[in-house]
């Protein structure tokens, strides 16, 4: 167990982890398919006339395209509670990873962030002779380094390991984790970014949104009534939840359907938001087919309750609701670009002059890819 | 022969005032407990031959009749019951070994009485299955390790067989020959018009009831009795049958007087003959072996129907179900200790086994632990009572349910406990022609029909309290589940937390 949120929760605050913890949220994204760039300031207000929808105890921002002078490495932001820790973490890393760059993410201060750990960004890739001898894949090989870091070191947190792309999270309100962040410095393809309203207080930055495993990163408001099918299910192919989060187990669920599993993102809907038996039954042959696969294989990945989420990925982003919409998400389009966000205010604040403005029904997947060039030119 | 120490466990309680003399309470007893005395024009009962299964009672037009428990007792004695002591006296009156029917009557805790449900409040709506889809189909068997997809890039969709039910609930194998004819085709058309299956029991498949294959479980036991080509291929799917919660560790004794003509054609064994089943197969004395008639059946029915092992709930269950799982099973059904039975001897009925609840807990997380939860699919069995019984076990982690004594009751059993007797005046565990017609199969399969809707919406707005739209969602989803007035050993046992606990 990582006992990380111990030491800098204070007094008898329950920590992140220990309990499960519900919370309602605002979110919000922006993507261009051309992979026109961006700066992180349209997100920031954005996400901030969405204020009343947090309370101060979690913001954050993942941004793709960011890192285009490493965009072959892996960005690993790293939450350090002690020197200790740091030092322990980076013997690790020395260890299993070529390590190109070591500094601290710059930071502004700004009131209503309080103090936090140190912040720290690597650029590393997996030592070939220790990639070799794993057997594993390379991103494989580097999960699992993440997953070594958050639960068997006490003290670090690995809260971004996703190349050319970043995630930015802290304790209070978005806008002000956004300032914090300095993000109008950055420019990127796609951001997506949230504010959480926990019913519990643990304070710890990890349990911000967005959260992350390699390039995946996840939004997302809501409870889902299915977390603990969700989860043991998950935990079984090597997804320590520790965190007790929904968006934790929302993020290793799609982790698994997409990387190991090799399914589509338009399937990953079709698993976790799956459309009613009955609905399927009318289906074409073929495509009933599909579903009724993807519903049987994969049921304990099925998700209920109440969510909306984002998903961001290399080259993409998607949107999706509960089967029953039970929370509020609209989608918009301007030229190459999408939008969506927990309410269309937030869209129009940075878009007022729209092409297309719609609510995606329930179950519907809301996916933007970078076009072939856009995607040739960032990644290739 | 010695004087007969038993007084009657029950008395019948005749009301004068209200009898009418009309005798019915005398042609329905195959107990021949009532008598009609003409001289004094007066109905009289024999308590002594009296099981306590209320036919006599139903059937009275005034009301007339009641049964009551004894008020005869012996002196007070927390160390011999008086079931302790008439068993003594039983075994040294016969010498033989006691028998007993359906579950374990014995007071042990009944987990699913001390677990509690979750709601949905404030943070996350509660769903209205009347206003909203509520889905409670299943999909028994194994899942794919691996997607697969063609040249094309489309996914393969094929996998291993599948059972769909339609609500996670299934009738329990009991064998032509503990029950009736019309009692088996009650089942068969309850599992037709309800979208879920029954299961043959070890007594083979009589062929009247081939029509209703679909929807029919056919049962490989140790004895093998009605086993043939024909008997796997009509079925839907195969039931190894390992053991049986009411007798874990022995096998079973069919008394050649219920072996009439058709009993005797279904079985294949001569009329009149004892069905005897041996404890167990004599060709699976490991793991490895069970593997083998696994595939056999499987060879047998070109890979086209998934096959179950059933095993009662015992100490080392987990590990068992964890071999199971890798012997090329598509189902494991497990029967706690409670789970009923045509008969068995007493002792074992009632000092062999573990609890299901336990059971259950303990195997879905050690085949999670081994990350093999989805090679294989669990069905609980064994005194499941209710929707909500149902709702817990699937919570605790079941794909499916089992279902004997409740669905005999609603066949109109009353619970008495003596189905070995052969007797049975409701028609069901019986062959007596004049007792099996009593048991109308299209009065008894909409009986069974109707607790499956009743539990059907039930289970539904269990689910939609708590914010569940579909079954799958809840299978193994143990936070929603409390315990209360469990030990710290039960709630670890169990995995669950103690009310009160936030999650």
């Amino acid at each position: 167990m990582n006992n990380f949120s111990t030491a800098i929760t204070t007094g008898n605050a329950a920590l992140e982890g220990a309990f499960r913890n519900p919370s309602g949220c605002a979110i919000s994204g922006i993507f261009s398919k051309n992979g026109k760039l961006m700066s992180g300031n349209a997100i920031i207000e954005s996400i901030e006339i969405m204020h009343e929808r947090s309370n101060g105890l979690g913001g954050g921002f993942a941004a793709y395209g960011i890192y285009p002078e490493h965009k072959h490495e892996y960005a690993l932001h790293i939450f350090h509670n002690s020197i200790g820790s740091k030092i322990e973490t980076e013997k690790y890393l020395e260890e299993t990873f070529e390590v190109s760059a070591a500094s601290t993410i710059p930071i502004q201060p700004v009131p209503g962030i309080d103090q936090g750990p140190l912040i720290w960004r690597y650029f590393a890739t997996p030592r070939r002779d220790k990639l070799r001898d794993s057997q594993q894949d390379e991103r494989e090989f580097t999960a699992r380094a993440v997953f070594h870091i958050n639960r068997d070191i006490d003290g670090s947190f690995v809260f971004s390991s996703g190349k050319n792309m970043g995630v930015f999270k802290a304790v209070g309100y978005p806008e002000d984790v956004g300032r914090f962040y300095r993000l109008s410095e950055y420019e990127g393809y796609c951001f997506t970014a949230h504010g959480r309203y926990p019913t519990n207080t643990p304070g710890w930055w990890g349990g911000a949104h967005p959260f992350s495993l390699l390039d995946t990163t996840v939004v997302h408001n809501g409870e889902i009534s299915s977390y603990d099918a969700n989860r043991r299910s998950i935990e079984m192919y090597g997804y320590p939840c520790t965190l007790q989060t929904d968006t934790e187990v929302i993020a290793y669920i799609i982790d698994y359907l997409t990387r190991r599993q090799g399914l589509t993102f338009e399937e990953v809907c079709r698993v976790t938001a799956a459309p009613f038996w009955s609905e399927i039954e009318k289906m074409p042959a073929d495509e009933r087919r599909e579903y009724e696969f993807l519903r049987t294989v994969f049921s304990p990945y099925l998700i209920t309750g109440p969510f909306s989420i984002l998903v961001g990925f290399t080259g993409g982003m998607m949107a999706l609701n509960d089967r029953l919409k039970l929370r509020s998400m609209v989608a918009a389009e301007k030229g190459d670009l999408l939008y969506c966000a927990s309410e269309e205010s937030a869209i129009r604040l940075i878009e007022p002059d729209l092409d297309k403005v719609w609510a995606p029904s329930g179950g519907e997947c809301v996916i933007a890819r970078l076009t072939p060039d856009a995607h040739k030119k960032i990644y290739g | 022969m010695s004087l007969n120490y038993i007084y009657p466990d029950n008395e019948v309680v005749r009301n004068y005032d209200k009898c009418i003399c009309c005798r019915a309470c005398e042609r329905q007893c195959a107990n021949e407990v009532h008598e009609y005395l003409e001289e004094a024009d007066k109905m009289i009962a024999d308590d002594a031959k009296c099981v306590n299964c209320h036919r006599c009672v139903s059937i009275c037009p005034v009301r007339a009749l009641k049964i009551v428990p004894t008020d005869h007792e012996f002196r007070k004695n927390t160390s011999w019951k008086k079931k302790d002591i008439y068993e003594v006296y039983k075994q040294a009156e016969s010498g033989g070994v006691l028998l007993s029917s359906m579950g374990n009557p014995s007071e042990f805790p009944v987990y699913w009485d001390k677990i509690l449900l979750n709601a949905s409040q404030v943070t996350n709506p509660s769903i209205d299955p009347l206003r909203e889809p509520m889905e409670t189909k299943v999909f028994l068997g194994a899942k794919e390790e691996s997607v697969k997809r063609g040249e094309d890039g489309r996914l393969i969709t094929k996998t291993s067989p599948q059972l769909k039910l339609e609500l996670p609930v299934m009738f329990s194998a009991m064998s032509y020959g503990s029950i009736s004819y019309n009692a088996h085709e009650s089942l068969a058309r309850a599992s037709q018009e309800a979208g879920t299956f029954y299961n043959t029991g070890e007594g083979g498949l009589h062929e009247d009831f081939y029509k209703y294959g679909g929807n029919t479980i056919v049962q490989v036991a140790s004895g093998r009795f009605g086993v043939h080509r024909e008997y796997l291929e009509t079925a839907a799917a195969i039931e190894i049958k390992m053991g049986q919660g009411a007798k874990p560790g022995i096998g079973g004794h069919l008394p050649g007087k219920k072996v009439g003509p058709n009993v005797s054609r279904t079985r294949m064994i001569p009329e009149g003959t004892d069905a005897i089943s041996p404890a167990p197969h004599h060709d699976i004395y490991s793991i490895e072996d069970l593997r083998q008639l696994v595939f056999s059946l499987k060879e047998a029915t070109a890979y086209k129907k998934p096959v179950i092992v059933k095993i009662a709930a015992v100490h080392n269950v987990a590990a068992i179900v964890s071999g199971i799982a890798r012997s090329g099973a598509d189902i494991v059904a497990i029967d706690g200790f409670r789970g009923g039975t045509g008969a068995a001897p007493t002792r074992i009925r009632d000092n062999v086994g573990i609890p299901i609840e336990v059971a259950l807990a303990q195997v879905d997380s050690r085949l999670r632990d081994e990350g093999i939860r989805d090679k294989i699919s669990v069905v609980a069995a064994g005194s499941i009572r209710s929707s909500a019984d149902v709702i817990k076990a699937v919570a605790l982690g079941a794909d499916a349910v089992y279902i004997g004594t409740s669905a005999l009751l609603a066949l109109g059993c009353h619970l008495c406990r003596t189905c070995n007797q052969g007797k049975c005046n409701w028609g069901i565990a019986t062959q007596r022609m004049d007792l099996v017609k009593r048991l109308n199969p299209d009065i008894g399969y909409k009986r069974l029909v109707n607790l499956m809707t009743a539990w059907k919406h039930e289970i539904e707005e269990m689910m939609g309290g708590m914010g569940i739209n579909s079954i799958e969602a809840l299978r193994g989803n143990r936070l929603m589940l409390r315990g209360v007035g469990l030990t710290d050993v039960e709630l670890r046992m169990l995995g669950i937390k103690h009310a009160g606990e936030s999650a």
